[in-house]
């Protein structure tokens, strides 16, 4: 039955993300953007709200309840549209998380989910994106060949959120021509984290370049173990949960530009009052919907386990266009007020233009 | 729970609308477009004689997708399949259950007949508020005259059955808005005569008809809605938010046919591609894309885009939610979409694109009154805009 209504469920968990989003996120957004650091407790507060224990079987410490693309969808939009940054850095251990609770062998799930069950938050991240401009997450540089018991991994990846505190990373890499998942612990020989990125947006989520040199991982910790891992649905799941962000981020400049346009003057009267104004602003709201439910339904075929490529890959894409256009009309609408730090669309715009780089940087 | 599958039943019901499409419709499309005003009697008859198929739903977001099935197959035929159309919508949106039974009945059964919607006047299409067709009260009756053009189904609901049309004239002109009323005026009434038929762009089997009104006098209980002129209350623009209702159904139903002639020509682009060995490679990183896989890939989803819209929009009405933003939402979006996707189609079919041989020239032409008709993109820009900004039509012109 087709239907576009949340369950009352779902409402419920999105009232309790929004409340965090508003009472944390939206507190601290602007100090974190400026100063890199992004206050323990707003990370903490969002991690007790347990969106990835949630969906860990009992017999891994978790909840044992019903992970769920489209619930998925529907707090990652919140997140974000409290702030980016933050919503990733919340999310971030699912990197790890999610592929290994899907595609892992049972020994990768008994050791390492566990740990995303307790009560602190667990640094935990994947390396996918590699320094050159054509990165392509299906053909990457960076290569894994079997040693012996041992396969080594090396390449460059930059992008990789948290890597200096992570205690678990996940590595993508070449291994006869399809990706592959290794799973390094902390302090790896071969694995050396660079120096903390300066990118033009994400300013509060630390981000690195990483190396790999000849870095050796053991077979068990092969992603999926011998079968390998599905790469096409970790994709998927991260496209849906960046477009999902990215309908967060436009909301929040397309609601703020909005109010902002209802109370400036310009010639007597608000500038809304103005056609070129008001039809901006009808745009963004469409578009921020259309995105929005282009995102349910490629996350409903994600939770189908259906092949959901082409789904996924015109929503992400289509997200990524979205976002700018939102984003940038808010810096707009705002003139000169819009272009200076005091008000949030600038951040926005920062931010929701990297959405057509921020290839796996987050899962749903 | 969000949700997007459809049961089998729905499934066969919108399959069967495609093959009815592709067997009846696809094959002669072309030939009425070429010899405009010309009936396609024989279509009209079976369509009549099928019409119990997809009426189950005929409101709901399966009714859509059928009608983005058969729009897909030719929206110019479609557009002159009998039926109650925007005239039965408008009755069906605010006439009374006396009215409904009186009106509608013919639907169900007889010969094929249909019912218009005359709004339009030479002077004035958005602003319809500025209408002057005048509607005088005569003891048991009304007296209607004007000119009303641009009236889809006219000619065939006046002087080819026995159907209707819905006519919008004011009953106080210093009233403005809250003196606008629709009228049902029969097939045959005296004084109501078409004088016209234009000739279009696209949607060339669908008639086009300028309709006169000369002291043409209907039965008192032919007002749709209630003949009390609200002038006190300014807020209370009765007539005229009937018209606005009317518009919340049908909005999204002219989306879902806009819808499917883009697919149509989305489709062809599609073939001809996979013809030539062009796969589109979902989920290359954008850097490595071919311009074309760019494009195509942007037309599909912007044909998505506007789908999920109208669905949405289709899927609240069907559940009695309140959904004129969203109506105007799906429509300001879908006529704008399609006319981009088909333009598109045809830049990249090359000597294929811009040939009457095919499909995507005529696709091209078809989905263009999408934008144009049931408020035009910019009119349902504009009621967007108010809405999202809680502004009133003083507040944003
Ligand atoms: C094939 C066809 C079938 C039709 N069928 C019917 C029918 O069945 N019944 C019926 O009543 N009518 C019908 N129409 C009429 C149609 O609804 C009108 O043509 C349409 O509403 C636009 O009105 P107009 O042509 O007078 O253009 P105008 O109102 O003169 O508009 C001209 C341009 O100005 C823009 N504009 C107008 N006002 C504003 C504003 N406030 N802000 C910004 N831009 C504005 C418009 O968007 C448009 O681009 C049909 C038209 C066609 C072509």
């Amino acid at each position: 039955m087709i239907s576009f209504s949340p369950t009352e469920e779902q409402q419920m968990i999105v009232n309790m993300v929004k409340q965090v989003a508003t009472d944390e996120f939206r507190k601290v957004y602007r100090e974190a953007d400026e100063s890199g650091e992004i206050p323990a407790h707003v990370v903490d507060t969002a991690w007790e709200l347990g969106f990835i224990s949630t969906g860990i079987p009992e017999e891994h410490n978790g909840l044992g309840g019903e992970r769920s693309a489209i619930t998925g969808s529907l707090i990652a939009e919140e997140l974000a549209w409290g702030d980016l940054s933050m919503a990733m850095h919340t999310l971030c251990p699912a990197l790890v998380a999610y592929p290994i609770l899907e595609m892992g062998t049972p020994e990768q799930q008994s050791k390492y989910l566990p740990a995303f069950c307790g009560d602190k938050y667990k640094p935990a991240t994947a390396a996918l994106i590699e320094p050159r401009f054509n990165s392509d997450p299906c053909a990457l540089s960076a290569s894994a060949r079997l040693d012996g018991n041992d396969y080594i991994v090396s390449g460059e990846k930059c992008y990789v959120p948290l890597a200096a505190d992570a205690d678990l990373l996940l590595v993508y890499a070449a291994e006869n021509g399809s990706t592959q998942g290794f799973i390094l612990e902390k302090g790896a020989s071969g694995l050396e984290v660079g120096e903390r990125e300066k990118n033009m947006g994400l300013k509060a989520l630390p981000t690195y370049e990483v190396t790999f040199k000849d870095c050796r991982v053991p077979q068990a910790n092969r992603l999926g173990g011998k079968d390998g891992c599905d790469f096409n649905r970790i994709m998927n799941c991260s496209r849906v949960a960046l477009s999902a962000m990215a309908v967060g981020v436009a909301r929040a400049a397309f609601e703020y530009s909005r109010d902002y346009a209802k109370e400036r003057a310009a010639f007597g009267e608000p500038i809304a009052s103005r056609q070129a104004i008001a039809f901006m602003l009808a745009e963004m709201a469409i578009e921020v919907d259309a995105t929005r439910l282009m995102t349910w339904e490629a996350a409903w075929k994600l939770d189908r386990q259906e092949n959901a490529t082409r789904e996924a890959s015109l929503v992400k894409m289509y997200a990524d266009d979205m976002v700018v256009m939102v984003t940038d009309g808010g810096v707009q609408i705002l003139g000169g007020h819009g272009y200076i730090r005091e008000h949030p669309v600038e951040l926005w715009l920062r931010n929701g233009r990297g959405f057509a780089t921020f290839d796996g940087m987050a899962i749903i | 729970m969000i949700d997007f599958e459809l049961s089998p039943e729905e499934e066969a019901s919108v399959k069967m609308a495609h093959k009815t499409a592709e067997e009846l419709l696809r094959p002669i499309g072309r030939y009425y477009d070429e010899h405009e005003h010309e009936s396609p009697q024989e279509l009209i008859d079976t369509m009549w004689e099928r019409r119990a198929e997809g009426s189950r739903d005929p409101l709901g977001v399966v009714g859509a997708l059928r009608i983005e099935e058969m729009c897909w197959g030719d929206a110019g035929l479609v557009l002159c399949l009998a039926g109650p159309g925007l005239g039965g919508a408008a009755v069906f949106a605010s006439g009374t259950q006396e009215q409904m039974g009186r009106f509608l009945k013919r639907f169900g059964e007889g010969k094929p007949v249909w019912a218009a919607m005359a709004m339009t006047e030479s002077g004035c299409g958005s602003d319809t508020s500025a209408i002057t067709t005048t509607a005088v009260r005569d003891g048991d009756e009304w007296v209607l005259n004007g000119e009303k053009i641009f009236v889809t189904a006219g000619k065939r609901a006046v002087e080819e059955s026995d159907g209707f049309v819905v006519v919008w004239a004011t009953v106080d002109k210093s009233a403005g808005r809250a003196g606008m009323k629709a009228f049902v005026v029969e097939a045959g009434t005296p004084g109501m005569s078409v004088e016209k038929l234009e000739k279009k762009l696209g949607i060339r089997a669908s008639d086009t008809a300028t309709i006169v009104f000369e002291d043409c006098r209907i039965p008192y209980e032919n007002i749709l809605g209630s003949p009390e002129v609200r002038k006190l209350d300014k807020t209370k623009t009765a007539g005229f938010q009937k018209a606005m209702a009317t518009f919340d159904a049908t909005r999204p139903i002219v989306a879902a046919q806009a819808i499917g002639v883009a697919r149509a020509a989305l489709d062809f682009v599609k073939e001809a591609l996979e013809k030539e060995g062009i796969e589109i490679r979902y989920g290359l990183p954008r850097q490595k894309l071919t311009a074309i896989e760019r494009d195509v890939m942007d037309m599909e989803a912007t044909y998505k885009a506007a789908k999920m819209l109208t669905m949405r929009a289709v899927w609240m009405m069907s559940q009695g939610q309140a959904n004129s933003l969203q109506a105007s939402m799906c429509k300001a979006k879908t006529g704008l979409a399609v006319t981009k996707i088909t333009q598109k189609a045809v830049e990249l079919m090359g000597p294929l694109g811009y040939s009457g041989k095919y499909i995507v020239e005529k696709c091209m032409r078809d989905a263009k009154i999408n934008d144009i008709f049931e408020g035009t993109g910019q009119i349902n820009m504009l009621v967007v805009a108010r809405r999202v900004l809680e502004f009133s039509r003083d507040q944003l012109k």
